[in-house]
């Protein structure tokens, strides 16, 4: 009796894996196949129409092309970081050796200035994207709630903020360089220049999506929560802090993931234009130098940009649904 | 009549339309006394929930007011506590932290009724058993039913010791079965608590049931109360008892006829009316169809 039905419950056992691997394989290839596919039909694609484009640098890179400059760029960061250490094992040899000959010699540490890399770019392009969106986040959040709140100052306000919406970030940066340059003027400064300029500029792009998604939701919250918070008589702070804000968290969440992909964008191009560190320097350079291997070059940044944008987004998803409570939305 | 606690006298209530004001209702007056559990109950737009929304506080009316043990109403507060139709709860936290939410800006230093972190807990708790919640007391409002959201609503309303609690159809979202099981709690709650309570409702059997007074409104515009009836059943009272119970019958036909007789005809006609003049509009728009052809 008990091998029987040990027997039995085995073949139920191996029947229901079978079934789910079957589910795992038809979730799989529908998860993983088709963009696969997707992604190969593309590469296709692209190789057959970049045979046909001639430039003044040769022809359009390839695929092929393209990964090679990976890895190059990849082996020039190496590169560049042993120069680096050599450089400074060198300085410090000779620093050692004259403090041996003269005991009294001043010790002189110099930064070694060579080129930067690919990978110093994308760290200098992410955190110059950071300090940009987290100030225009500091400004605009609780901007776009006191425009939620009062509709005098939403009234007020609104036309400034439809005009300024829309503007593209090359028309901002050659006033911001200048005011910068006129306003931030110190014999040593902390931070350079460049950087404040296209930081400020990607601040005055990202800052319209997130007043203006963060008043909507405080707009559109629920009345009856607003009721609630009047027989509570809970005072104008916590009603704000209580009620408001996480009614509007969704929305906010929405304006910040809206916000957090301009500043990306706009960040490439203020690179470019103010000539601050980063991916869009890089680019430029590259277009500048004019080598038969910079378009496939520009072509590799061109893809490392975009996987970091993606990346951003859904690091900002991931946050969204950690931190809204209402999961009911599909975020995708 | 003695130990008058709530006292509505002579309430207008006008909403300004673009087409001059909208009288929703005229001259209502009500005298609740302590205790007493009364229901509103009307047809649908005339003008119940503007009598509770005055009486919260939530709405100002026009001429007349309100006053709570001799002291006039005029902005919303946590001793006029409200049951909303649509629970209202928010969703981002547990039913205990609802709750927690109204125990702690109820119950303050600055009110003279400070609870200690134990007290504040036991209370809540002892809140939420009163509902039956106690169970799923750290369960998130979209992790439960609609009536097991009611019922949180109903601890949150009573934690904070109202004087008067006021209940906006509170179980009109309801099922048939639910609604019974809520009325059924809600009684065991003012058997125990005794509060004064005012309830809107559609549901006639909710109203004999649960009151001991109903009023009825006339319908709007310029709504008023049209008859009181008051209900001496005995309590605690039973539902399938009562099914067969000759004065409950009585009590419900009395307002049944009060609902669909008294009131109808007033709709009726005007129903009527508007019927007569759509027909007669869409009648002048063939007589000009036929005109143009």
């Amino acid at each position: 009796m008990s091998i029987t039905a040990s027997s039995s419950e085995s073949t139920t056992i191996t029947a229901t894996m079978i079934k789910k691997i079957a589910k795992l394989f038809n979730s799989l290839s529908h998860q993983l196949l088709m963009p696969i596919v997707g992604i190969l039909v593309f590469l296709i694609f692209w190789t057959a129409t970049a045979q046909n484009i001639d430039t003044s640098l040769g022809k359009f890179p390839n695929p092929a092309n393209v990964f090679q400059q990976f890895s190059s760029l990849y082996q020039e960061h190496v590169d560049e970081r042993v120069k680096a250490e050599a450089f400074y094992e060198r300085q410090e040899i000779r620093n050692s050796d004259r403090l041996a000959k003269d005991p009294n010699y001043p010790v002189k540490v110099r930064q070694y200035t060579g080129k930067e890399t690919i990978l110093d770019q994308i760290v200098t392009s992410l955190i110059t994207v950071a300090c940009g969106f987290i100030t225009a986040a500091i400004i605009a959040i609780p901007l776009g709630i006191v425009l939620g709140l009062s509709k005098p100052i939403n009234n007020a306000l609104n036309p400034i903020i439809q005009i300024f919406k829309p503007v593209s970030p090359l028309a901002w940066l050659p006033l911001v360089t200048m005011v910068v340059s006129a306003v931030y003027v110190s014999p040593e400064p902390m931070i350079a220049k460049s950087f404040l300029n296209s930081m400020i500029t990607v601040t005055l792009c990202c800052l319209w999506p997130m007043v203006i998604n963060t008043s909507v939701g405080v707009v559109t919250m629920d009345q009856d929560l607003v009721n609630v918070s009047r027989v509570l008589r809970l005072p104008a702070l916590k009603h704000v802090q209580k009620i408001v804000i996480p009614a509007s968290i969704p929305m906010i969440f929405t304006g910040m993931r809206l916000s957090l992909g301009i500043a990306w964008m706009v960040l490439i191009a203020a690179e470019m234009l103010a000539q601050s560190p980063g991916l869009g320097k890089f680019v430029w350079d590259e277009f500048q130098n004019g080598s038969s291997e910079s378009l496939s070059r520009i072509m590799a940044a061109v893809i490392i940009i975009g996987f970091i944008g993606f990346l951003l987004d859904r690091g900002m998803l991931q946050l969204q649904r950690f931190f809204s409570w209402d999961k009911s939305v599909i975020l995708r | 009549m003695s130990n008058i606690i709530l006292d509505i006298s002579k309430i207008d209530m006008q909403f300004p339309t673009p087409d001059g004001p909208f009288t929703a209702l005229k001259d209502v007056s009500l005298k609740i006394e302590e205790g007493e559990f009364v229901s509103l109950i009307g047809h649908s737009g005339c003008g119940k929930s503007t009598v509770l929304n005055i009486v919260a506080g939530l709405y100002q009316a026009t001429l007349g007011g309100v006053a709570l043990e001799g002291k006039e109403v005029n902005e919303p507060g946590p001793e006029r506590a409200v049951v909303f139709q649509n629970h209202s709860l928010l969703p981002w936290l547990t039913a205990y932290q609802n709750v927690e939410l109204a125990v702690d800006q109820v119950f303050s230093h600055a009110n003279g009724n400070y609870k200690s972190k134990e007290e504040t807990k036991e209370w809540i708790e002892y809140n939420l058993k009163l509902v039956h919640m106690d169970h799923a007391m750290h369960k998130r409002p979209d992790e439960i039913s609609g009536g097991m959201k009611q019922r949180v609503g109903i601890a949150r309303a009573l934690a904070m010791q109202p004087k008067v609690l006021l209940m906006d159809e509170p179980f009109g979202a309801l099922d048939a079965l639910t609604r019974a099981h809520m009325q059924d709690s809600l009684m065991e709650i003012q058997n125990e608590l005794n509060n004064t309570v005012i309830m809107i409702t559609h549901d006639v059997d909710e109203a004999v049931l649960l009151s001991d007074r109903i009023v009825m409104m006339t319908n709007g515009p310029a709504a008023t109360i049209g008859e009181i009836l008051d209900i001496n059943l005995e309590r605690p009272r039973e539902r399938l008892a009562l099914a067969s119970d000759i004065e409950y019958n009585r009590l419900r036909s009395e307002v049944l006829r009060f609902l669909y007789e008294k009131q109808r005809k007033v709709d009726h006609i005007t129903k009527e009316e508007k019927i007569s003049t759509k027909t007669s509009a869409s009648v002048d728009g063939k007589v000009e169809n036929n005109e143009a052809a």
